[in-house]
């Protein structure tokens, strides 16, 4: 029998000797496997008498032991080695593009007729709305414009064609019809913003055949004229997001408001460039006004019990200040490049605790 | 309306400088447009006197002045052939910047001579177009004088917005009774003496109306002024009219223009000579016209109030005078018509007739009806004075309307409407100035309106009045109260899917659109609509004459218009309505949406693929989803609307009948059609159609029901008839064992030779999740053959081999 020392040495030199997990794997089974030289040895152990088992058994299980963690030490080293040299292969030109995510987009006008919601949810206001093609008494009667009244021919009013019965609809020229059919269908007291399309035969530079507005409503017993100021005055800070705005009513007309207020707000004309909440400057913004009594006693309210305001402003013109673009015809051309330049992503969604924009 | 600050200051009172008159103006609802000040932009530009003009040493066209600004002698070189030594001219210093050309003076060397400053031509002031010379100003212009008082430039125009309702501030003098009214001065009283007539007019003033027509012109006013020296006008005339941008014609026209805008009351002048017998104010008759002042010839019909004498029409009454009867600078006797016209009728008339004039725009608003005479006789005095003459005796047909209407006021109202405090001696005050006569009556005022507020007959009226006047500045900010604590949601369901469409369309990588609700006819046509109902009468343009049935041939276009620019994958979609007939249930709110070209573009890794039906598919089920429909139950019908592809589309519905959205390619011939190639798929989803939730909604979750043995994949083949659909297969299969299948996919659709024609392979995987043990073999196989078992009986389908 060999010594077991000169044995421990040849097999511990061919673990060393494998240079790769198989080699290691056939060094293993040379030693270890059923066939093993060890593995042999050890089997031997039974015809041993007593005394000399005694004396090799304890040996041959130390190398046995010996000889498997050498074996393990071995194979995390060639792992460790088979790795590095992966990795060294393993190489990506990490600057080239990443597969292709189209980014959607969401409408400026969209965008900012849920910052208007979101400020206007924020004061009690509910959302109302209505339909594009009116009929006359809903767009002009109820709201004190009568027949032949110059306020009737400043609207520049689309007209369907005739009905049989000699009527004409007409495409909705302001938010206003649907101020007289929330009052006619439900009870006051109303706080309800109006938002939606809204059509004038004008098209030049800065007016589009169809456009957008916004209109808000109050009626209850006691709101003035006061309030209808600190409702605007709160909702510029909140939509412009900034910590004072001037306001400035002045007096004008409206037939369905008495009176009535152009609203004008502080602002800087700077090269071309509109800065709201800076400078000296006035910019109109919208009109308003306490609603007629002819207009509540059209939908059968009594202006002696009733009262309350109205305003209402161009949504794309207020989408134009806030974010300064420039030409409204643009915001219905549809250009990609303008929707992907001036569009919002789907995750802005304004909210009042996170701030209305980014 | 335009006025200048001097003409302001002939009927008010006033040591106001302009910036105070314009911004009162403002404040009290008079809004001022434009401020035009011709005195302020030239000021820098003074009278010179030229000393000496030489010629220049070293150019044969220019000369070499030395000037006298009065305070100094500067060297100018100049290049005017008029420049002449002892001249007067208008003289630029440096530093100006010049107003007809934008030049900026700075001290120069021209050919070796220095040159300080710039003697200037009418061009170069903004003056006209003429550069032949430099100004050539009178010999005895004082020296140092500002250039402007000299050309009677000195007079600041002011542009007022008047609103409908003010007809009476279409006058200077209504203007300046608002301002009095507001502390800005007091309001000069009207001097206006009755002038004696010397004879009786001639010429007689016929209403003749039937009586239901009677308020087309309830009242004429004329004279006859004999023995009149027309001819241009004087000079303060002159620079008043032109000042606010009439141009002068002559002095009886002018005088008729000059007591428009000064008074608001509009007059004609008949050259006497021209007219035949006598006047008859009547309904315009079918077949006649008349050749107006502006040169048009307009067809007359019963609806114009017209003006005849014994030839024909000679006037549209209330609107423009005719051409054959006007007055010219040969005019001896004049026939002076001062009258009413219907506000209604004048407006209806001259909107027809597309006739823009100073009366017009006065008479449709309503004039003063208690000022006919006295306008009259205004006129009257102003030709004897400028033209000279012999007047008549007034000749008045019908008489002065009845104007006198009383309004009450309750001095509370104005606090409870508008906040303002306005203490009630106040009140009384601002409405005595603005001519209204306030009579305490109990604790309320009794208030006679003036004849010249037409709009007022009404208490929120005077409310009105009473706090324009004392200052919208006053106005308090309150805050409305505050309905709850905590704000309450306010969207309606509707909304809310509006709103969760748009996220969730433009998170899946779609741009959105808004586009016009109106389209082309023709492509309304192809989309199902394009009814007579949904015309326009007056579009703005033919190619914008038609309310959309659908959002899809928008975003077709628009699709097309990117491509002309090079960008040809297009995702676009629109929220927005829909109209299929004019009423207001005709509306329908639509989430629609087109996917053109490539999935993609090109990429190293991963290149995109043509959009095709599935696409489409997923957009419409995934906004479903995001919208809370219940897309478990929604069942796919092959086919959709005309405008699809009818192979390759289909409808998502409930039941036969509520159909939530149609998706697939879009029709080949309305591509063709819309000039847009293809591939091209589409969506529409009517997001009305979609159930509310009945009852209380609860915010609470179901209990997660899941178990943790492992779950078994089963993967079958089945040869079915071509005409099956994948979800008979889908259906079938789930319905072996509801409890225990999972999920079934479809991995693989083959059709070809291998199958046979008429069928196609559809494979399935089956996904079984035990819930209580791990299943045996013989449990899997068994489920397997009831799902076997169950697509043959539902589709005939058969295991493939």
């Amino acid at each position: 029998m060999q010594d077991i020392a000169e044995i421990e040495r040849e097999l511990m030199a061919s673990v060393t000797a494998a240079v790769d997990l198989d080699g290691l794997e056939a060094a293993r089974v040379a030693a270890l496997g059923k066939k093993g030289r060890l593995s042999g040895m050890m089997r031997g152990l039974g015809q041993m008498d007593p005394d000399e088992r005694k004396q090799v058994a304890p040996a041959l299980n130390q190398l046995k032991d010996s000889l498997s963690e050498a074996i393990e030490a071995r194979r995390a080293e060639l792992r460790r080695a088979e790795l590095e040299a992966r990795l060294a292969e393993e190489r990506v030109d990490v600057s080239l593009p990443v597969r292709p995510e189209p980014e959607g987009r969401i409408h400026p006008i969209s965008q900012v007729m849920d910052e208007i919601a979101e400020i206007f949810a924020d004061m009690g206001f509910a959302i109302a709305e209505g339909p594009d093609i009116e009929d006359d008494f809903h767009n002009f009667t109820a709201l004190n414009i009568p027949e032949e009244h110059p306020a009737r021919q400043m609207m520049d009013t689309f007209y369907l064609n005739e009905r049989e019965d000699g009527s004409r609809m007409v495409l909705r020229t302001h938010t206003s019809p649907v101020q007289i059919r929330t009052m006619e269908s439900k009870k006051p007291p109303h706080r309800i913003v109006i938002p939606g399309r809204t059509f004038r035969s004008d098209s030049d530079q800065t007016h589009t055949p169809m456009f957008h507005q916004v209109e808000g409503l109050v009626i209850d017993k006691s709101t003035h004229m006061g309030h209808l100021k600190g409702t605007l005055e709160a909702f510029a800070r909140a939509f412009f997001e900034l910590d004072e705005v001037r306001i400035r009513f002045r007096p004008s007309h409206f037939p369905f408001t008495e009176p009535s207020a152009e609203v004008d707000i502080g602002c800087a004309f700077d090269k071309g460039q509109i800065r709201i909440g800076e400078g000296e400057d006035w910019l109109e913004i919208l009109g308003c006004g306490m609603v007629h009594p002819k207009v509540l006693q059209a939908v059968g309210l009594d202006p002696d019990e009733w009262q309350g305001f109205a305003w209402g402003m161009g949504i794309d013109r207020i989408a134009m200040l806030k974010y300064g673009i420039p030409d409204l015809r643009a915001f219905f051309e549809t250009d990609l490049r303008w929707l992907h330049h001036y569009g919002f992503v789907p995750l802005d969604v304004p909210t009042l605790g996170g701030g209305l924009s980014r | 309306m335009k006025l200048t600050l001097s003409w302001l200051k002939e009927h008010l009172e006033t040591d106001a400088d302009l910036q105070t008159v314009v911004d009162k103006l403002t404040d009290i609802g008079l809004e001022v447009e434009e401020v035009i000040d011709r005195a302020a932009e030239l000021a820098p530009f003074t009278v010179a006197h030229v000393v000496s003009a030489e010629q220049h040493p070293n150019a044969d066209k220019l000369r070499v002045c030395i000037v006298d600004t009065g305070t100094e002698q500067v060297q100018v070189v100049c290049g005017a052939p008029n420049a002449r030594t002892g001249m007067k001219g208008v003289f630029a210093p440096s530093g100006t910047t010049i107003p007809g050309t934008g030049l900026h003076l700075k001290p120069t060397n021209i050919r070796g001579v220095d040159s300080n400053g710039m003697l200037c031509s009418e061009r170069e002031m903004g003056l006209s177009d003429d550069h032949e010379g430099i100004i050539d100003l009178p010999a005895d212009a004082k020296v140092g004088e500002p250039f402007a008082a000299l050309m009677g430039l000195g007079d600041p125009v002011i542009d007022i917005a008047i609103t409908p309702n003010r007809q009476d501030c279409l006058g200077v003098h209504g203007i300046a009774r608002d301002l009095a009214a507001a502390g800005l001065g007091r309001l000069k009283t009207l001097d206006i003496k009755p002038v004696p007539g010397d004879f009786d007019s001639p010429i007689g003033v016929d209403l003749d109306f039937p009586a239901d027509r009677t308020g087309d012109c309830p009242m004429f006013a004329g004279r006859l002024i004999r023995g009149v020296k027309n001819g241009p006008s004087p000079k303060w005339l002159q620079d008043k009219l032109l000042a606010i941008g009439l141009r002068p014609i002559s002095t009886l026209v002018d005088i008729t223009n000059y007591v428009t805008y000064d008074l608001n009351r509009p007059l004609h002048v008949f050259d006497a000579d021209k007219l035949k017998g006598n006047l008859r104010v009547h309904p315009g008759i079918k077949g006649e016209s008349l050749l107006a002042l502006d040169g048009k010839e307009y067809p007359l019909d019963p609806e114009i109030c017209a003006i005849s004498d014994d030839s024909g029409p000679v006037s549209l009454g209330g609107i423009m005078g005719g051409e054959t009867t006007g007055c010219t600078e040969e005019t001896v006797n004049v026939f002076v018509e001062a009258a009413l016209f219907d506000p209604v009728r004048t407006a209806a008339s001259g909107r027809r007739l597309n006739i823009l004039s100073d009366a017009r725009y006065r008479f449709e608003r309503g004039v003063d009806p208690s000022f006919v005479v006295t306008g009259m006789e205004a006129a009257t005095r102003l030709i004897m004075d400028l033209c000279g003459g012999t007047p008549s005796h007034l000749v008045v047909s019908g008489k002065e309307p009845g104007w006198k209407r009383t309004v009450t006021l309750r001095p509370h109202r104005v606090a409870q409407l508008t906040g303002i405090e306005v203490p009630e001696p106040e009140m009384v005050r601002i409405l005595g100035e603005l001519g209204f006569e306030a009579n305490a009556n109990g604790g309320d005022y009794r208030v006679s309106v003036p004849p010249w507020r037409n709009d007022v007959d009404a208490e929120a009226d005077l409310i009105e009045d009473i706090s324009r006047i004392y200052g919208f500045d006053k106005l308090p900010t309150e805050t409305l109260p505050r309905l709850d604590a905590v704000a309450r949601p306010t969207l309606t369901p509707i909304q809310k899917r509006v709103r969760t469409a748009r996220r969730a369309l433009a998170g899946r990588g779609m741009m959105e659109a808004v586009t016009w609700s109106f389209l082309p006819r023709e492509q309304a046509r192809l989309f199902g609509g394009g009814d007579d109902q949904l015309v326009l009468a007056n579009p703005i343009s033919s190619d914008l004459d038609t309310m959309r049935p659908s959002i899809l041939p928008n975003l077709i276009a628009a699709a097309g218009r990117n491509m002309d620019r090079g960008f040809a994958n297009v995702a676009l979609f629109e929220v927005g309505p829909q109209y299929a007939d004019d009423s207001p249930t005709g509306q329908a709110i639509v989430a629609a949406g087109i996917r053109r070209g490539d999935t993609a573009g090109r990429h190293w890794a991963a290149g995109g693929r043509p959009v095709d039906t599935f696409d489409a598919k997923a957009d419409a089920l995934a906004t479903l989803a995001a919208c809370g429909a219940p897309v478990q139950s929604l069942q796919v019908q092959p086919g959709a609307a005309d405008w699809y592809h009818p192979g390759r589309s289909g409808a998502l519905q409930l039941g036969p009948k509520n159909v939530l959205a149609w998706f697939g390619d879009v029709h080949p011939a309305v591509l063709d059609a819309m000039d847009v190639k293809g591939p091209l798929v589409a969506f529409e989803l009517f997001l009305a159609n979609i159930p509310t939730p009945k009852g209380r909604a609860t915010t609470t979750r179901p209990p997660l029901d899941i178990s943790d043995l492992q779950a078994v994949e089963r993967d079958f083949a089945f040869v079915v008839d071509a005409g099956t659909s994948a979800d008979q297969l889908i259906r079938a299969a789930r319905g072996a064992d509801k409890a225990l299948i999972a999920d079934v996919q479809v991995f693989d659709v083959y059709e070809g030779e291998r199958i046979g024609a008429g069928k196609k392979s559809i494979a399935i995987s089956v996904r079984l999740e035990p819930r209580e043990k791990t299943l045996t073999d013989a449990e899997i196989d068994a489920i397997g053959q009831k799902v076997v078992a169950q697509i043959a009986k539902a589709t005939g389908g058969e295991l493939r081999n």
